[in-house]
């Protein structure tokens, strides 16, 4: 009850923040009607898939990521300064209720940002659905914004203020997201280090194990390990993003402070 | 049971202390002031007795529990208001309160509180709209919200125009005639006259005196300073060497420090009204609790004074 009540308290602070509101959920639709409309709605070359099938997953999982990630970060460590965290840890209530409730709001928050991309994608964009693939899909989103929190929480727990966080995430998810299939469409001749430095973290792997339950072009549901390029392999991806996202959270749950001034 | 027992408390920040050696007890139902200058270690013993900091040495019990181990069971009992501010301003004032209302077992009501701390008519105000002693007794509020027993209030009115002042002592007030036992940190000696039952003096990690206000008065201000502005001019060499001897300057102001003003007022009197030389802002004041503690400078002079005292 606790949870579902602070969980609640974050999604109304969240509401009341109109610049947070635009840059989580706004802005990754205007960036997918903007890409839509800037490359045409067409096929991708020597691909089977139009534009907005291929943006819709990419940046529905950018506002997962914005949310879990960027909103997590910057909003617990806006409270930290405030004095709010610390003056929480004073009261009875229990600080893993506090931290699992602004998870749990983020992800609410994340899968809110994804559905309206993918909603408006399906409405109005022609963007399809394969029902064999969509509990895959589900499963990886919801797996993605817990990790992207875990590593939310670690970038907060390593920086001082929220001015820093803001900085520190920005300066992550912005080049990555141009290297890891989500502000780019695929094209050949990608140079071999681009591959090297997506493969390594984590944003990649969320934006295929997503995306590619939304290609006509791959096969299967997505629950098996290996297969060729045209089977739909979605558990290498998640392991790899789990395990960035359980030392994410390994870290921050080492190292947060409710008081960077003091002793808890 | 007293609430509050602290005994030889030390805590040091990087090797230096910033509490040495500090005891004190606070009865049920007393309102007890730490009153120091910053950095004398009040919020570091005060967020010792919350649970924020943990002690280096010495016995510390709350409400019978110690807060370094203790963990929710104390906290359901204990209101905090912390030295600085910490809301959320978008937030309404109710919700504010109802939020902290949930984490506790045996809470008061939204209202009663908010008519307590006389917000009830800005209970649908955003808190950024609210004024600093708004948000101040707001944060008093959410202090109260859980009905303890025992409530800390670090420096409550640091920072707010006389008129909120005022009305946060009033509030204070009515803490204690509810039977809170309160511990109030403060840089002035009026609010701690107005408030506590009594205080301890804190400077430089150690408590320099304790007692009730009147009491500390009567101990320790048992001087009286009488003082007259020079400016760049000399004493006139006719000056009495008996007075002379326990003469303190600063910035063109004779100062002297006596325990008994009447028969050093009749010596200087007799000897500039002989002299036909004016005392030009002739003053005698008994100096303050806060003057005679807080003010550094005054310290040392202080400690100086007693060896002068024997010659008069």
């Amino acid at each position: 009850m606790l949870l579902l009540r602070q969980t609640q308290h974050q999604l109304t602070l969240f509401l009341r923040r109109p610049a947070a509101v635009f840059f989580v959920v706004a802005m990754p639709l205007i960036m997918f009607l903007v890409f839509v409309i800037l490359f045409g709605n067409e096929l991708i070359p020597e691909t089977e898939i139009t534009t907005a099938q291929f943006y819709a997953p990419a940046l529905a999982v950018f506002g997962a990521v914005m949310a879990c990630y960027t909103y997590l970060a910057i909003s617990t460590a806006t409270s930290r300064d405030q004095g709010v965290l610390k003056r929480i840890r004073g009261t009875p209530l229990k600080p893993a209720i506090y931290i699992w409730a602004r998870i749990l709001a983020v992800t609410v928050i994340a899968i809110a940002a994804a559905l309206l991309v993918m909603v408006v994608g399906n409405l109005f964009f022609g963007v399809a659905f394969y029902p064999e693939k969509l509990p895959m899909a589900l499963i990886s989103l919801f797996l993605g914004c817990l990790s992207f929190a875990g590593l939310g929480m670690m970038v907060c727990a390593f920086c001082q203020t929220s001015d820093t966080v803001q900085a520190v995430t920005s300066a992550t998810v912005l080049p990555l997201a141009f290297l890891s299939d989500v502000f780019i469409r695929p094209f050949r001749d990608v140079p071999v280090w681009v591959t090297w430095i997506a493969d390594t973290f984590p944003l990649k792997h969320f934006s295929l194990a997503f995306g590619h339950a939304f290609r006509s072009d791959m096969g299967g549901s997505g629950f098996v390990w290996a297969g060729g390029e045209e089977t739909y392999t979605a558990l290498p991806r998640l392991a790899i993003m789990l395990a960035w996202g359980v030392a994410g959270a390994f870290i921050a749950a080492k190292l947060f402070k409710w008081d960077p001034k003091g002793e808890i | 049971m007293t609430p509050i027992r602290i005994q030889n408390l030390t805590k040091n920040y990087a090797g230096k202390p910033a509490v040495a050696g500090v005891s004190f007890e606070v009865q049920a139902g007393e309102t007890y002031a730490l009153l120091g200058p910053n950095g004398a270690g009040k919020t570091t013993t005060i967020e010792i007795l919350e649970g924020y900091r943990r002690r280096d040495g010495g016995e510390v019990s709350v409400l019978g529990a110690d807060p370094g181990v203790q963990g929710n069971g104390l906290r359901e009992r204990i209101g905090i208001v912390l030295q600085t501010t910490a809301l959320e301003p978008e937030l309404t004032v109710e919700e504010t309160v109802t939020n902290f209302r949930s984490f506790y077992p045996n809470p008061h009501s939204v209202g009663e509180v908010l008519e307590l701390v006389d917000l009830g008519f800005a209970s649908a105000t955003r808190v950024k709209a609210l004024s600093g002693g708004q948000q101040r007794r707001l944060e008093i509020g959410l202090g109260l919200i859980g009905n303890p027993d025992l409530v800390f209030l670090d420096e409550p009115t640091t920072g707010l125009d006389p008129d909120a002042r005022r009305n946060i002592w009033n509030l204070v007030l009515e803490l204690n005639a509810m039977g809170k036992t309160i511990l109030l940190s403060s840089h002035y000696m009026d609010e701690v006259e107005a408030l506590a039952h009594r205080l301890a003096v804190l400077v430089d990690g150690k408590i320099k005196a304790e007692g009730s206000p009147q009491s500390l008065r009567d101990q320790h201000g048992a001087y009286t300073e009488v003082r007259f502005y020079l400016g760049e001019r000399p004493l006139p060499e006719s000056f009495p060497p008996a007075l002379r001897k326990i003469i303190h300057t600063e910035r063109g102001w004779v100062i002297f420090e006596v325990p008994n003003p009447t028969p050093f007022l009749a010596d200087l009197t007799n000897w500039s009204f002989k002299e036909q030389f004016e005392l030009p802002h002739l003053s005698v004041t008994q100096p303050s609790l806060e003057e005679i503690y807080l003010n550094p400078t005054r310290g040392r002079r202080g400690a100086a004074r007693n060896s002068k005292q024997a010659e008069i």
